[in-house]
């Protein structure tokens, strides 16, 4: 017998690289805003503006990933947001394939990833996924092909990176920065990929005040961790806020038992004129849309001054175009620093 | 055959053996501990000095998935597999394909678990038909070709009058009767444990609710028909504490708990792995003290594996659409040494959890070292590790721990005297 | 060798500038500098010609030709045209032309607002190591480098040329 050997203790949760970084911790995925430095979000923001330029433009479109196909697969239908990743490619110089993917006809995860693998191999350079199960743009990138830049688009209930950081460059070019300001997410947060993205750029940015209203069935467990205020009451919430989120409630919501009826959700959430006199008078209102007019919001607030919803728009094309330059920037020179420590071997 | 076993740490939790000594195992029973009985001549000397001889491990709940799921295992894999974790008696849930609901299922599995002859195999009948929560079982003609407890899995009862009539049948003929309580309407679409992590990484949340709810009616249940009632599967530490206050007003309950639920938390859930998908889900760090609490106390007095194999393809897409479970029954051992390393269970207490405690939540004529009784038994030496991985019986890889250096290593695993496993 | 001082170099540009733009028939040409050392040298110019014009800025990272080797520059600032490029004539100022490839990507992006009537190109220096049939219209001095060498404008004021050996 030998003597005792020292057994390591085991680790079930090894430390890894965070999987959206490249070894330089320059992005090379867009999966998920945890994570993601000040700076990082910063230079994501600086980067989309110098894009918002390029849409004044006569010509609107520069030449920096000709050459590169870029694939949107979408599992779940939005016409907004593919259009937007689209024109971004498209402005981009980008070879651009759309693919509307059913779930429902055969077994989600097969398709899933004999979609992708067929696509990658079709020598595709770049994945924008949308798809209902919160974790499938991490599995994709993680699992099927962590050579090719993945893009989440939207993922369950998770994440919705490119709109969270549309919203925070609507918020900066409106309030100039972040440092003083008081936001409030209002609605279905439970539900809300958009409102979770929020709530961690806010806070990443050095946001002071973010505010969560809506009542506890829309609510999810934990958002502490988000350093967020939650509020039941809209009239207290919108206090002397400098800008309101309004989130997009699904109809379904009612059948569920979550909420009596869109009437009721509107009575106490619905933002109205009357409601946004409470937040400070140069106050912006936006939402991811696409709105609910009479449900979450009134007409007269979509379209009044106050609102910035068709800016977020335009905006959501130069964030997408700086997302989408500076993933694939990342996964470019991450292929490079592979092949030559393969070389090294 | 006769086998000597010489100077291995003998631990028996039933008897309070803890001493080094000598074995003898003739005909597939324990002979003598200590002194050769008269004219022992074996055929078989194992030096097993520096290890420790327990007796073989008895899991509650590993799927060996035959018949019907040939993809994700089968009897000979997965016996064979449970094995090489020093378990030597287990017994295998219902949800096969066809469901265990019939004798012809029963005694399908008992033969093949015969021939390939790794371990022995106590089936789990379905409670109800298909599991549909319906109509019941031939539970009589199941116990009678062999089945030792009679379930429903997760799949719920049209009604608490369906469970109720469930129960009422089974205390008749003094059946016990396994629970998995989570009520599956606040369960429903559930995919993580309902707190900060699920919140973050929105997937929908499984309140611990889910859990006591169900429990608080099954122990009222249990408590007006009088049937004999194991919980297994506990997940929440307030389930644990449920546990403890039924067992200390009299109630004759017997619990168990996943050896994973012991060391994961739904932290690990972070990087959206589906390894770490599993039904009920992985809790907080709270329950997971409220129930390493409740297995030191005794309260849950069995460890089981739960081991579920998979096919690669079945953890293989997002999260909420892969297959619950984890491949673990041919770490147990090592892997619930583990608890040991970190202080959170002293090894008698341990092998206890392992051996008698399950054996007799169930009535198992196994699960004790001591003359006369079967040789079933593992040796293991406390002092070396295992790297999980490093061979692969399972036909299911869906182990987060694979990679991960254990502590111990399983050397031999006798079924009846007979070496099922040697590493 | 030493390096020249901009100081110098300067009115001498803006006089041959001066004399280029007549010779042209061109009135009123418009003034782009490349992002940071060209604006710098395009604002000392105006200066030089006691001008008011409005400088338009270019940064020209969405239009570089080594993006799959170097990525995106981290620090893109948007390019600002204060007036309109079609049929316009445009001065197109470098600090310093080296391979060309800066200018190439910078008549890209110009010709992406419009199209404009003529592009003179002006920089402080070249260092005789072109690899694109690119020639300056307006040059402040020619320099040969040893390979390793390179050279950066310091500035905006004042400006200085600093010698830098690659590691």
């Amino acid at each position: 017998m030998t003597g005792p050997k020292r057994v390591p203790a085991m680790t079930p949760n090894d430390a890894k690289r965070p999987l959206q970084l490249n070894d330089q911790g320059r992005l090379r995925h867009f999966l998920s805003l945890d994570g993601l430095s000040r700076e990082l979000l910063t230079e994501i923001l600086d980067t989309a503006d110098s894009f918002l330029e390029v849409g004044t433009r006569a010509v609107k479109k520069v030449p920096l990933l000709r050459g590169r196909t870029v694939c949107n697969v979408f599992f779940e239908n939005s016409t907004r947001t593919r259009t937007t990743f689209e024109m971004a490619a498209q402005r981009l110089s980008a070879d651009v394939i759309t693919l509307n993917v059913s779930t429902s006809s055969t077994s989600k995860g097969e398709t899933l990833f004999d979609t992708l693998r067929n696509l990658e191999a079709m020598a595709a350079d770049m994945f924008v996924i949308r798809h209902a199960d919160s974790g499938a743009a991490h599995f994709i990138a993680e699992h099927v092909c962590p050579d090719v830049a993945v893009i989440n688009g939207g993922d369950g209930r998770h994440a919705h990176p490119t709109q969270g950081m549309l919203d925070m460059l609507t918020i900066r070019r409106h309030k100039g920065g972040f440092e003083n300001l008081s936001v409030a997410i209002v609605g279905d947060i439970l539900h809300s990929r958009v409102a979770r993205s929020d709530m961690l750029a806010l806070r990443a940015l050095g946001c002071p005040d973010i505010r969560v209203i809506g009542p506890k069935t829309l609510l999810p467990m934990g958002l502490e961790q988000y350093g967020v205020r939650v509020f039941h009451d809209l009239d207290e919430g919108l206090r002397d806020v400098d800008v309101v989120i309004m989130l997009r409630l699904q109809r379904e919501r009612m059948q569920g038992g979550l909420l009596p009826s869109q009437g009721e959700f509107y009575r106490l959430y619905g933002l109205s004129t009357a409601r946004l006199a409470r937040a400070r008078p140069d106050a912006i209102v936006m939402h991811p849309g696409p709105i609910n007019r009479g449900v979450e919001i009134e007409s007269a607030v979509a379209d009044g001054a106050q609102s910035v919803i068709l800016n977020q728009v335009t905006y959501g094309i130069a964030v997408r175009m700086a997302v989408l330059s500076m993933a694939m920037s990342g996964q470019t020179a991450q292929r490079q620093l592979n092949s030559e420590s393969e070389e090294q071997i | 055959m006769r086998t000597r076993i010489l100077g291995a740490r003998l631990i028996d939790p039933t008897s309070g053996l803890d001493r080094v000594a000598d074995l003898y195992l003739a005909d597939g029973r324990i002979a003598a501990v200590d002194q050769a009985p008269a004219a022992f001549e074996a055929d078989e000397t194992l030096d097993a000095r520096g290890l420790i001889a327990a007796p073989g491990l008895v899991d509650l709940s590993a799927a060996l998935r035959e018949p019907g799921y040939g993809r994700k295992g089968s009897i000979a894999s997965e016996t064979r597999a449970a094995a090489a974790g020093g378990v030597t008696s287990l017994c295998c849930p219902p949800l096969t394909r066809p469901v265990l609901d019939t004798p012809a299922v029963a005694e399908l599995i008992l033969d093949r678990a015969r021939e390939a002859g790794h371990a022995k195999v106590f089936p789990i009948g379905a409670l109800t038909r298909e599991l549909a929560g319906e109509q019941l079982a031939e539970l009589v003609a199941l116990r009678d070709t062999g089945c030792v407890a009679f379930g429903n899995g997760l799949a719920s009862f049209a009604s608490n009058r369906h469970l109720r009539r469930a129960l009422e049948y089974a205390a008749t003929f003094d059946l016990t009767v396994v629970f998995h309580s989570q009520d599956a309407a606040l369960a429903e679409d559930g995919l993580a444990h309902e707190g900060p992590m699920a919140g973050f990484l929105g997937l929908a949340g499984i309140p611990e609710t889910a859990e006591t709810v169900a429990l608080a009616r099954d122990l009222l249940l249990v408590e007006q028909t009088g049937v004999r009632a194991h919980f297994s599967q506990l997940s929440s530490a307030r389930g644990a504490r449920m546990i403890a206050e039924a067992q200390a007003r009299g109630l004759p309950v017997s619990a168990d708990v996943a050896l994973y639920q012991l060391i994961l938390t739904d932290e690990a859930l972070a990087d959206f792995s589906s390894l770490y998908h599993v039904q009920p889900p992985l809790r907080s760090r709270a329950d997971r003290d409220g129930l390493r609490d409740a297995v030191r106390q005794g309260t849950i007095q069995a460890i089981a594996s739960h081991h579920q194999p998979h096919e690669a393809d079945a953890k293989l897409a997002p999260f909420g659409a892969t297959e619950p479970g984890i491949s673990s029954v041919e770490l147990l051992l090592p892997l619930a040494l583990s608890l040991v390393q970190e202080n959170v269970l002293d090894l008698p207490t341990l092998l206890a959890r392992l051996t008698s405690g399950p054996a007799r939540a169930l009535r198992l004529p196994v699960g004790r070292l001591a003359a006369g009784a079967p040789a079933d038994l593992v040796l293991f030496d406390p002092e070396a590790a295992t790297l999980a991985g490093e061979r692969w019986l399972s036909k299911g890889r869906n182990c987060p721990f694979i990679g991960h250096v254990l502590p111990g290593a399983v050397r031999y695993t006798l079924l009846d005297g007979r070496i099922s496993y040697q590493a | 060798m030493t390096l020249p001082d901009p100081a110098v170099l300067l009115p001498r540009m803006a006089a041959e500038l001066k004399r280029h733009l007549q010779a042209h028939r061109i009135d009123t040409p418009r003034f782009v500098g490349i992002h940071t050392g060209g604006v710098w040298v395009a604002q000392a110019l105006l200066a030089a010609l006691d001008s008011e014009e409005p400088l338009g800025v270019l940064d020209v990272s969405f239009y570089r030709d080594d993006f799959t080797q170097s990525g995106l520059h981290p620090q893109v600032r948007p390019s600002a045209l204060p007036f309109e490029v079609e049929g316009q004539h445009l001065v197109l100022v470098d600090d310093v032309l080296m391979t060309g490839r800066t200018v190439r990507a910078a008549l890209n992006e110009l010709f992406d607002y419009g199209r404009p009537a003529s592009v003179t190109l002006v920089c402080l220096l070249d260092l005789d190591a072109r690899e694109l049939p690119i020639r300056p219209d307006v040059v402040g001095q020619t320099l040969s480098l040893a390979p390793d060498e390179r050279v950066k404008l310091l500035g905006p004021a004042p400006l200085a040329l600093e010698r830098q050996v690659l590691a």
